[in-house]
């Protein structure tokens, strides 16, 4: 198993990439994730974050088989 | 309640005269229609826009869209309510989204489906980048609705 990582709308290009895996080890909240995929970065404030497709605070737990995804403030409608 | 995501360009009117002949019901119950269509401008922030991609996070955006129409159930008494939205490449005069509340009574009508569409602004995963004459943007953030 693993945590799949996605990133939408601006975050993706600035990332350089639409999803990763991460093995599940030492991480507990998606802050963990974000210092995994981003070497040790802060979360911006006005990055947002979701688990299993729905919205999350950063200290929001995250298990293995879990996906995480981070992307900025939505402009729809 | 059906949300529905389209890939291609939609006629929000023919959508609602389906909708309300074809699939809603309860004729002779509801006594107002309150209808919200969204259309793409050609005009952002003083600039002039040729077209637009719109981003979304297929599963999440249907889930969050779900739950808005649900708590907004959960607030008003109406009878259905459609949310139809685009994605992809659209350009401008097309429509983007279509909120469609029935009721028995107007107020419900109008604040439901007022309460959707700004909810939708604020939670629903879609992200906007326009194509400019100098090139291409992200939209940043959403005008004020009220």
């Amino acid at each position: 198993m693993s945590i799949r990582v996605r990133y939408f709308g601006s975050l993706r290009e600035k990332m350089g990439r639409v999803d990763e895996s991460l093995a599940p080890e030492d991480i507990d909240t998606v802050t963990d994730v974000w210092k995994a995929v981003s070497e040790g970065q802060y979360l911006p404030d006005h990055i947002l974050c979701a688990v299993n497709m729905d919205y999350a605070e950063p200290d929001a737990p995250v298990r293995d088989g879990d996906e995480v995804a981070f992307f900025p403030p939505v402009t729809g409608g | 309640m059906p949300v529905d995501l389209r890939t291609a360009g939609f006629d929000p009117y023919a959508e609602l005269r389906h909708y309300q002949t074809e699939m809603l019901g309860h004729a002779g119950k509801y006594g107002a229609t309150c209808s919200f269509v969204g259309t793409m401008r050609d005009f952002n922030e003083d600039e002039t826009v040729r077209g637009m991609f719109l981003d979304h996070y297929p599963g999440m955006t249907e889930k969050q869209l779900g739950k808005i129409v649900e708590e907004a159930r959960s607030r008003w008494r109406f009878l259905d309510a459609l949310v139809i939205h685009r994605v992809g490449e659209i350009f401008p005069d097309q429509p983007i989204v279509l909120v469609a509340v029935w009721s028995s009574h107007r107020g419900a009508a109008f604040d439901a489906c007022r309460h959707i569409m700004e909810e939708l602004k604020a939670r629903a995963p879609f992200w906007k980048k326009e194509t400019l004459a100098r090139g291409e943007r992200w939209v940043a953030k959403n005008t004020g609705g009220y």
